[in-house]
């Protein structure tokens, strides 16, 4: 497992990884955690010739509170989240979501902002970031913006981050009293990625349903919002009845994908039992 | 204290794996070595129209490029195959040849067609990716059944449909019929036995060195027999002289079976060096290990059972087309037939057995023995024939197997038990591992938790599995008799040193199994010892006479063996010396505790000055030569036949098809134990990989013969969080035939686990009735479609 030959440099702050990327172009890739970069390096599937490593800048690694806003620095490796207590306050799928990631190793060097940016379908966090109703913060030589994650995911490794763009965090509204969340993954044997998982944030008024939202990935080319179980459910009580009817036809519209672990069919059917074991850990 | 049989001794080797300090073929770094990369096919099945390495020879580093073409002109010979099977009408099974890189035509994707050489590993990698092939791609094909069928596509011109042999054992196919005619029920199975990847944690590594000067070669080698690597490359391969090469395989880290055979890249290696004049090394990256390591198993079977009416078994007939891969492997020929065929009696007294194997050439990687090598798959057949048929005729599985159970023999009082299929059993007790096993379960409570658990509508089973494996493998005369081109015993020396140290050389390769201990332990406790007094030296054909190697669970049965012949030599030559010394006669000694003493006096020697004494012979008896130095040779009068009992307990989820395996309970009865921890090692191993192969693994090649999972991303290996924690015992019953009454550990876990889990899952589907079969790996989505149906 030789990579091809590649240039290698360290980026000292944001601003010098926007003027590096600039510098290199299409060239260039950024090394974050790098675990899905390296493997597709070694394998010759990717040959960049410049690294630009943006593992060292801390200004990207943080987990805080901003107003009421929960922000999390795309530097901030998965083991972060997993062990933050900010994190589980807000919503106890983060560090649910972060303990299923890989093995501690992959976890204590695997960032957050690197695994959305990569956009792998079968990755845990779009789901979850879509159930938050999060914000993906981008900067580049343009200046900054903020995309929500339920826009961010277009397609197979597909998202909204243009040329030279960099992602610095995502933040999350904190959410209103009542709401619990879950993230439950039924997981790729080999690889331990989704083959789908299901991410839900639900709050409860009153004996009802007041706002929930799930976020799929695993299922689909791109990780999406199950709008059909929002409407179902809203104004509804939470029970098992209501949660089954809700879940039917969960990603009909979706393109779903298949390989040799999971047809359309079964992944399609899986859709509907996890995104019921979420909804159910959310809310009984 | 030197009591060290039977005792849990930590393993001496232990303390330079866990700190890192193994020395693996890679390790090793030679003055002036180079770096070889292997071109391979992308292709199953493609002829080379052209191979233009121009460009790639002016790429920086590169030192030489070999192709197909100059290992052709330079007129030497391919990998040859150790065991011949022959066609039933007495022709030769056909034996095309295996180029050590193919110059006409690639019949494997993964097939070696030139060998870029550089100054680095990353030159050489880079230079690679410049050779120009023309490829014509050819149709190509995978299944071993759809191979064998007319107008399938060849992969050697001189195998029509592609049948390397065919072959039967067992009693006449008239009788067996006859017997199935007389048969209340039959329970009849088709099914494969998916093809495994072994996997390996230190892939496959070689280092070719010839020194000019001398005239010498050395082979640096990952290997489980370094000895039949040296003599498959000098008599077959290259020709070069075997008292001039040395081949060593140094720390290997786990083989499984896919590190005995003689691979292509060890001779390209000598090969390469002795025309560069340096030492060059090729190391396997994981893609190429899953491509290019002999997979096992990979049999389509169809198997009949009948019983009467009381449910004892009248006949069995088996018809299995076996997957050889593009070329036939150093033991590919013997595993799915003299491995297999001969174990198909397994615990059973079914009076008429038939077996009708068909070797097969396919466009995938080659097919060898893999931990358990035939037994497995034969083992897998009869266990889910019994609990399938216990199903059917709604009897206990148990209880099936305990009725048609083979009565209990000593081998000693008792004479062993002759099969209907070769082999005759040295001694068992087999209704004693499954009522210990079933006393481990609970088996009634289980059986009442069940009835409760699927009111609920939860989905829990239990599946059988009870085995017998041929070990030790083996009796020489036999496997030649049987088509074996090599012996089978093995060689133990064992050096006392002048200060009573011992150094002990055995041709036996430990690559995970913990020679250095067990072996350590069985001289130290005969010859009275501390533990750390000897040291076990293995793998390297320079120090090592000679040996057949590690395999087949035959270590300590045949080696082990060869070292205790030495050390009986060692003790009686000692009580010569001894004798002299204490002016006393040889009757008169005893033996014991690390000297000899006069009977019934305290007058004695210790085992290190007698050691000294022949070492500076001054005070010596007469007629008795100096030093202290034996080295013997060990042919078993027979196989080893390890058995046992598992059991397997699973709830699979209704709603995903997900299989939980909640409990396995595995006894054995592996003879005696030198080392229990070690065993239980052994144990534990072989069901991870057993269970791996019910719930997860399984090669995939699709129509093209695309090896279509070739990395972990892909290929699930069983990880600690899939396993419970095993519950395991052992029973007790000695090999009658060989010195320490050992059977041999090393496959049982792996033989006796894959069809208790299977069992186990068709148990918790019960509540949908009986449906046909499911193919393993058992994965969610094939148990979740079973429901549905």
């Amino acid at each position: 497992m030789v990579t091809n030959k590649f240039d290698y440099i360290r980026a000292e702050s944001v601003d010098d990884a926007i003027t590096l990327m600039v510098k290199h172009g299409m060239d260039a890739k950024l090394l974050a955690g790098g675990h899905s970069l390296i493997p597709a390096m070694k394998l010759r599937l990717n040959a960049p010739g410049v690294l630009i490593d943006i593992r060292k800048i801390q200004e990207l690694r943080y987990i805080k509170k901003d107003g009421n806003k929960l922000v999390i620095g795309a530097g901030a490796t998965h083991h972060d989240i997993a062990t933050s207590e900010l994190a589980h306050q807000t919503y106890s799928m983060l560090p649910e979501a972060a303990d299923l990631i890989g093995d501690q190793q992959v976890r204590n060097i695997g960032t957050i902002g690197g695994s959305l940016a990569h956009a792998d379908p079968a990755a845990d966090w779009p789901g979850v970031m879509i159930a938050a109703g999060a914000s993906v913060h981008l900067k580049g030589p343009d200046g900054e913006r903020s995309v929500p994650a339920e826009d961010f995911f277009t397609g197979f490794y597909m998202t909204e981050l243009q040329e030279n763009e960099l992602l610095t965090a995502i933040s999350i509204p904190l959410p209103p009293e009542g709401t619990r969340s879950a993230y439950k993954k039924f997981m790729q044997p080999a690889s331990r990625f989704a083959i789908v998982g299901a991410a839900a944030a639900v709050t409860v008024k009153g004996g009802k349903i007041e706002r929930v939202k799930v976020g799929i990935n695993g299922l689909a080319d791109a990780a999406f919002a199950a709008g059909n179980i929002e409407k179902a459910l809203v104004g509804k009580e939470p029970t098992e009845a209501n949660i089954d009817a809700a879940v039917e036809g969960t990603g009909a519209d979706a393109m779903v994908m298949a390989d040799h672990f999971a047809s359309e069919e079964y992944r399609l059917h899986l859709a509907k039992v996890y995104a019921k074991r979420a909804l159910m850990a959310a809310t009984q | 204290m030197t009591n060290y049989i039977g005792k849990a001794v930590k393993r001496v080797e232990d303390k330079r794996f866990l700190t890192g300090k193994g020395r693996y073929t890679d390790d090793i770094v030679l003055p002036g070595m180079l770096y070889a990369y292997i071109v391979r096919s992308p292709y199953a099945h493609a002829k080379i129209n052209n191979i233009d390495t121009s460009r790639a020879e002016k790429m920086d580093g590169v030192v030489k490029i070999y192709t197909g073409k100059d290992i052709a002109e330079s007129g030497i010979n391919g990998i040859p195959t150790g065991w011949q099977v022959n066609f039933k009408n007495g022709d030769t099974m056909k034996e095309p040849p295996h180029p050590l890189l193919v110059a006409d035509k690639a019949r494997y994707m993964g097939d070696g067609v030139a060998v870029v050489i550089a100054e680095s590993r990353e030159e050489a990698r880079d230079a690679a990716d410049e050779i120009d092939i023309d490829w014509e791609e050819l149709p190509a094909v995978a299944s071993a059944k759809k191979a064998t069928e007319d107008g399938a596509p060849l992969v050697h011109d001189e195998a029509p449909n592609n049948k390397c042999f065919d072959w039967e054992l067992g009693n006449p196919k008239e009788e067996v019929d006859k017997a199935m005619k007389q048969a209340h029920h039959i329970t009849t199975l088709e099914f494969t036995n998916q093809r495994v990847v072994p996997n390996a944690m230190e892939t496959r590594a070689a280092i070719g060195q010839y020194e000019e000067a001398t005239g010498k070669y050395t082979l640096y080698t990952t290997s489980q027999n370094p000895h039949l690597t040296r003599l498959l490359l000098c008599a077959f391969v290259l020709g070069i002289p075997e008292h001039r090469v040395r081949v060593v395989a140094p720390d290997v880290g786990g083989g499984f079976g896919s590190k005995i055979f003689h691979y292509a890249e060890e001779a390209l290696m000598i090969w390469c060096s002795e025309r560069l004049k340096r030492p060059v090394k090729w190391t396997s990256d994981r893609s190429e290990a899953f491509m290019t390591d002999a997979h096992g198993r990979d049999h389509i079977s169809k198997a009949e059972m009948g019983f009467d009416k009381e449910g004892n078994v009248l006949a069995l007939r088996v018809k299995t087309h076996a997957n050889l891969g593009a070329y036939l492997s150093t033991f590919a020929p013997c595993v799915p037939t003299w491995l297999h065929g001969t174990l198909l009696q397994g615990l059973y007294v079914t009076p008429k057995i038939n077996v009708d194997v068909t070797g097969v050439f396919t466009n995938t990687v080659m097919v060898d023995a893999y931990r358990g090598a035939g037994r497995p798959e034969a083992t897998y057949l009869l266990e889910r024939l019994m609990d399938t048929a216990a199903l059917e005729m709604d009897m206990d599985p148990a209880e099936l197997r305990l009725k048609n159970f083979i009565p209990p023999f000593d081998g000693v009082e008792q004479p062993g038990y002759q099969t209907q299929v070769a082999l005759q059993y040295d001694s068992g007790n087999y209704h004693a591992v499954l009522k210990r096993a079933l006393e481990m379960v609970g088996y009634e409570k289980f059986r009442k938790e069940q009835a409760e658990a699927r009111k609920e509508g939860k989905l829990l089973g239990i599946g059988f599995s009870t085995y017998i494996e041929a070990c030790g493998i083996a009796p020489s005369a036999v496997v030649g008799a049987l088509g074996a081109r090599a012996g089978l015993y093995e060689v133990g020396q064992v050096r006392v040193q002048p200060t009573g140290k011992v150094s002990v050389f055995t041709g036996a390769h430990s690559h995970g199994q913990g020679h250095e201990t067990t072996f350590a332990q069985v001289v130290a406790d005969r010859l009275g010892i501390p533990l750390d007094d000897v040291e076990i030296i293995h793998g390297d054909s320079d120090s090592v006479a000679f040996g057949m190697g590690t395999y087949g669970s035959r270590s300590l049965a045949v080696g082990g063996s060869a070292i205790v012949k030495s050390l009986d030599k060692i003790i009686e030559k000692g009580a010569k010396i001894a004798a002299h010394k204490l002016e006393a006669s040889e009757e008169d000694l005893e033996f014991a505790e690390g000297k000899w003493t006069v009977k019934g006096t305290d007058k004695s020697i210790a085992f290190g000055d007698v050691a000294l004494t022949a070492y500076v012979p001054h005070d010596y008896p007469e007629g008795v030569e100096p030093g202290m130095d034996f080295s013997s040779f060990y042919d078993p009068a027979n196989f080893t036949y390890p058995y046992g009992a598992h059991v397997a307990i699973v709830e699979v989820d209704k709603d995903t098809g997900h299989t939980k395996l909640k409990r396995f309970i595995a006894v054995d009865d592996v003879g005696n134990v030198i080392n229990p921890m070690i065993v239980d090692g052994q144990i534990h191993g072989g069901l991870a990989q057993g269970i791996g192969q019910a719930l997860f693994e399984g090669a995939m090649y699709d129509e093209d013969g695309q090896l279509i999972n070739g990395s972990y991303m892909d290929y699930t290996m069983p990880r600690a969080d899939d396993l419970p924690s095993f519950e395991i015992d052992r029973t007790v019953t000695p090999c009658p035939h060989n010195p320490l009454g050992v059977k041999g550990a090393g496959e049982a876990g792996c033989i006796g686990s894959t069809p208790a889990v299977v069992n186990a899952v068709m148990d918790a589907l019960r509540p949908f009735g009986i449906k046909k079969d499911l193919e393993m790996p058992l994965t969610p989505e094939r148990v979740w479609r079973h429901m549905q149906s």
